[in-house]
């Protein structure tokens, strides 16, 4: 029994992974249309401004603090790659408006460069993050039934990052000129509204997120300048499945794979998990293309 | 695409057009054109003698194989400061095998045709060495492979200088059935070695009176193990065996300790992880679990203090030495004694000489065994150490004679055709 | 379509002087730069088919890979057939094969070297007729196709027994009898690339000149005008599709016996997207543009990556991401622009407008 309430907690906690990672690229690829293939990278930075962190605090504050680093670490990496994002989008990105498809070849080559450039900065292979020690352990159910604390703490970051994005997409002035810019980019801009400088904060802002996602995975994952690659394809699998452009399809995407790998791999093993799931969903897309939660539209072509 | 609009420069157009391929092939050819021009004279010109090093220096494998081009830098050149082999100073050629077996089997190639490379140092996992062995073996060349491995090979191009199975995973699945316990989880990364490994495993296993209560596989990359730490969990075996690979050893050994399996509840016995991974893991996520090599950086033996301490010094205090970095150092010095005995640097002569060549290396003297050109070495468990090191627990007394077909042992019948 | 109107394009008369020109290159070069040659036409060939796909009718697909890789797999099966004698391939017998396996069993015939182009056709039809059917398209069909290749790559390295997991096939010895390790054969092979190419270019380059070509660029540009004039876009991406994946299958088969491995890592996601570089570096919807790209980007990554490895990962990223934003023609775009400012500065066209749609 508590085998199977553990698998139902694990699959819980893929799909917050998963919907961690992806909730950037929700941002970017969703309302921009923007294909970044260096998200996987973006999420690398976030975990190597983790660790820049970490070596700060234990080298330049009193080991008493060193518990706190994290939550110095999590803005620190929102920072870094919100700033990196910001970068990108001003020198590559703006470009690419309309056109997706180059959109992912040029990011693609962007994180080529990215990852080289980990690579020369940090070296080749894997660094070490301490997670904080009230972190470690387990939050004990019964004794047969432990659930790790930081998987519960990744899930509350995902809550979090949720509910700033809803806050800030739907409910502030912010939020609506991003809305208006993705959807009629001529018309807002003839309302005034700034669109390139609202362009290049969306943009950051995406990136951000990725970088908080690479902060939380220091805690159950390497550290090293591959890190992202283990990552992109998923996390497109997820926004490409829950419905371009909806933050509720990123949410259901996330549960969908991650539940169903976790069950796959359960009943099978991790291969053949991997496979089913994609196969499935590739399956389901014939179905409906456009994924779990669409956006009407009488346009014919998106 | 109408082309035809550019009818009157289409001549300039072509010329430019050509010019360009022609500058790719030209870089593409001529990039060695100097060795092609003294290719006869290559091997033995007067002053220096060619070896070629080929390691992934990019892509995923780089992790690994940077240390150990390194060590075979290293080795050479105190090799050379020495005064070189047959009174000529040994020249590396490096090339990057780009983490791409078939970008192995292309530079091998060149080193061996182009640039007439005496022997080389080079390869890491089993793909990059499969797809080299025809290409040493057609060209009668040399490899020397300095890393642990699932044997069933022995090509007469090649020396081994890891452990084969007998050196490594025989001993140790053998010492902890004697000193843990008799259930074993299997677990690795999906491919060739951890696959072959565990078949000798479950042979052996049977024979004693083991039992295998779980073998799982994950794709390379695999970044969560929630799942197959709960089938652990539900299987409660006394030791986990772990094959698994790079990584995704990070996201096993932190995810175990998470759900609160430490090293006293369950024993791990890993084979691929070495005092450089156990960094990228960090130790204090590993401690007190147990690996099994042929060498530490702890090893106590006079030569392995010179050794460290050469190494420390060249490539920086921070930086540790393991097993597969001392093996590609005394590789170097195997070939040579070798060159040294043969006097000369003819494939067929080295290959004779170095049978039964003996070499006072870090991990102890080890020896070529002339029948399947492995090395005999000792056997060492180790248990990781809250910093980062390794501290032997056990040993063979003796080095063990290297048997990569598992002829000796009675339950691998069948094992190996 | 003419041989008289062939020779009339720069294009085509470019393609002429580079057959030529690697035709006497054995004259030259030393066997082994030959044989590194005959890799890179094989690329060339592979990529003439992503340009047909990508170029012509903007289908992008990061899944090219795996139609190389089961062209090169089905070549490496016969030759491993070949040169297991009758016997049991090795890597099967240490994953705990007894017997052959049926999907291994036709390979002992030479006829089975139809597998090579069947294999391709039949996935990407299946492929093809689901997802064009289904009108799924654009971004979403890239993120599909590359799905698809981790899918397999996965999968192939899963099924040890049958496929030699991470190891790949290697170890041929023998083709027709012919060993693979002579300075001959070699030759031989060489000339059989040079062969092929000149088939697929051939092929390509009627297809796009004739009426098909114009419906492909039409669906490029506009799926939904097509539509609505009459024609079902569907079929002929689905043509388009299996044709690409034949040429990249056969581009596989000539790729192996040249450098006598394949493996997982040639069909995964890394190898799929450098091959649409190659096609974007060259410059897309030429063709000429696809073997320009292919040989020059390999030959500069054989050169630069021996004497500085860090330095290819910047210069492959960099350079793709100032083609892809600055110069969407490609070498040849760059080309035709800088001969058309020579020869005709009055009468400069915008066809870079054009071109620069692709999406």
């Amino acid at each position: 029994m508590d085998t199977y309430l553990l698998q139902i907690f694990n699959g819980i906690s893929v799909s917050s992974i998963f919907m961690l990672a992806a909730l950037g690229l929700a941002i970017t690829f969703g309302l921009m249309k923007i294909i970044n293939m260096a998200h996987g990278e973006f999420i690398m930075i976030g975990a190597y401004a983790a660790y820049m962190v970490q070596n700060f605090f234990s080298q330049y504050l009193p080991a008493s603090f060193f518990n706190f680093y994290f939550f110095a670490a999590i803005p620190a990496s929102f920072l870094l790659a919100g700033v990196l994002g910001w970068i990108l989008e001003r020198l590559v990105i703006r470009h690419l408006y309309g056109r997706s498809l180059d959109s992912l070849l040029a990011t693609w080559g962007v994180s080529l460069i990215l990852q080289q450039l980990a690579r020369s900065i940090f070296g080749a292979p894997n660094v070490d993050v301490k997670s904080p020690d009230w972190l470690n352990g387990a939050f004990l159910v019964h004794p047969g039934l432990q659930l790790p604390y930081k998987r519960l703490f990744i899930m509350l970051m995902v809550i979090a990052c949720m509910v700033v994005i809803y806050y800030l997409m739907y409910r502030s002035n912010y939020g609506r000129k991003i809305r208006a810019v993705m959807q009629n980019r001529a018309m807002a801009a003839s309302l005034g509204i700034n669109t390139r400088r609202i362009d290049a904060y969306t943009f950051a802002f995406g990136s951000g997120l990725a970088g908080i996602a690479g902060c939380a995975l220091t805690l159950l994952g390497s550290i090293g300048p591959t890190l992202g690659t283990n990552y992109i394809v998923d996390t497109f699998m997820v926004v490409v499945l829950g419905g371009v452009g909806s933050l509720w399809g990123t949410i259901a995407g996330g549960f969908l794979i991650g539940t169903g790998n976790t069950t796959l791999e359960f009943l099978t093993d991790a291969t053949l998990g991997k496979v089913l799931v994609f196969t499935l969903v590739i399956l389901f897309l014939q179905w409906r293309p456009k994924g779990l939660f669409t956006i009407h539209s009488r346009s014919l072509d998106e | 695409m109408k082309i035809n609009f550019f009818s009157k420069m289409k001549k300039s157009a072509t010329i430019t057009m050509t010019a360009l391929f022609v500058s790719s092939a030209l870089l593409s050819g001529c990039g060695n054109s100097q060795v092609s021009q003294s290719s006869d004279t290559g091997t033995d010109s007067k002053d220096a003698i060619k070896v070629g090093i080929l390691h992934s220096l990019s892509g995923t494998m780089a992790i690994s194989e940077v240390s150990v081009k390194d060590a075979e830098m290293m080795a050479i050149d105190e090799i050379n400061a020495k005064g070189g082999v047959l009174g000529k100073k040994i020249e590396p050629v490096t090339e990057d095998g780009a983490s791409d077996p078939a970008v192995f089997a292309e530079k091998a190639k060149k080193l061996l045709q182009q640039d007439k490379v005496a022997t080389i140092f080079g390869c890491w996992t089993s793909a990059s060495r499969k797809a080299v062995l025809p290409v040493v073996e057609s060209n009668n060349g040399l490899l020397w492979y300095p890393v642990q491995y699932e044997g069933m090979e022995s090509s007469p191009n090649i020396f081994y200088t890891g452990a084969a199975p007998n050196q490594q995973i025989v001993p140790a699945v053998d010492w902890l059935l004697k000193n843990k316990g008799k259930k074993f989880f299997l677990i690795g990364s999906d491919y060739v070695f951890p696959r072959t490994a565990n078949k000798i495993i479950k042979a052996e296993l049977q024979a004693e009176g083991g039992q295998v209560v779980g073998e799982e596989y994950t794709p390379m990359g695999h970044t969560d193990y929630s799942t197959i730490i709960n089938k652990i969990k539900e299987e409660k075996p006394d030791v986990v065996f772990n094959t698994l690979n790079g990584d995704s050893n990070v996201a096993f050994f932190k995810q175990l300790k998470d759900a609160g399996i430490t090293e006293k509840d369950l024993i791990t016995c890993s084979v691929s992880i070495a005092e450089e991974e156990v960094r990228g893991i960090g130790a204090e996520n590993m401690a007190g679990q147990l690996v099994s090599w042929n060498y530490y950086q702890t090893t106590d033996t006079p030569e392995n203090k010179d050794f460290v301490t050469n190494y420390k010094a060249r490539y920086g205090q921070d930086r540790v030495t393991d097993d597969p970095i001392e093996a590609a150092y005394d590789a170097v010095y195997l070939w040579a004694a070798a060159v040294e005995k043969a006097g000369s640097t003819d494939v067929d002569k080295v290959k004779e000489a170095a049978k039964d060549l003996e070499f006072k290396a870090p991990e102890g003297t080890v020896k070529i065994e002339g029948e399947n050109q492995h090395l005999w070495k000792k056997v060492r468990i180790g248990e990781v150490q809250p910093d980062g090191m390794i501290k032997e627990v056990w040993s063979t007394p003796d080095p063990i004679r290297p048997d990569p077909f598992l002829k000796t042992y009675d339950w691998a019948k069948g094992l190996a055709n | 379509m003419t041989t008289k109107n062939f020779f009339k394009t720069p294009s085509s008369q470019t393609f002429l002087i580079i057959v030529l020109l690697l035709l006497i290159a054995p004259l030259f070069l030393s066997v082994f730069r030959i044989n590194l040659l005959g890799k890179f036409i094989a690329y060339a060939i592979l990529a003439i088919g992503i340009d047909l796909i990508w170029g012509y009718t903007g289908i992008l697909s990061l899944g090219h890979g795996v139609f190389f890789g089961l062209g090169a797999y089905a070549m490496g099966m016969y030759l491993k057939m070949e040169a297991a004698h009758g016997k049991l391939p090795d890597f099967m017998s240490w994953s705990g094969l007894e017997n052959l396996p049926t999907v291994w069993a036709p390979f002992s015939n030479p006829l089975s070297l139809a597998l090579i182009v069947l294999v391709p056709a039949l996935l990407a039809f299946i492929i093809g007729y689901l997802t064009f059917r289904n009108r799924i398209r654009g971004v979403y069909f890239s993120i599909l196709s590359q799905a698809l290749s981790l899918i397999f790559v996965v999968f192939f390295i899963g099924q040890q027994a049958y496929t030699g997991g991470t190891n790949g096939l290697t170890g041929f010895r023998t083709m027709f009898g012919m060993p693979l390790a002579t300075d001959n054969t070699k030759y031989i092979l060489y000339y059989a690339a040079i062969f092929l190419l000149v088939l697929v270019y051939l092929y390509c380059h009627f297809l796009v000149k004739h009426r098909l070509g114009k419906i492909l660029v039409a669906i490029r540009d506009g799926e939904n005008r097509v539509r609505f004039s009459g024609y079902d876009p569907a079929v002929y991406k689905i043509f388009v599709y299996v044709s690409s994946a034949v040429i990249a299958g056969i581009a596989g088969a000539i790729f192996v016996p040249q450098v006598g491995i394949i493996s997982p890592a040639e069909m995964g996601i890394i190898p799929s997207i450098e091959m649409v570089i190659w096609v974007a570096i060259g410059g897309r919807g030429t063709l000429i543009g696809a073997v320009i790209g292919a040989i020059l980007v390999n030959g500069l990554k054989s050169g630069i990556s021996e004497s500085f490895p860090e330095v290819w990962s910047y210069f492959l990223g960099l350079t793709f991401v100032i083609v892809v934003i600055f110069m969407p023609e490609g070498l040849v775009g760059l080309v035709k622009k800088y001969a058309s400012k020579i020869t005709c500065p009055i009468k400069k066209r915008k066809a870079t407008e054009k071109a620069s749609s692709v999406n």
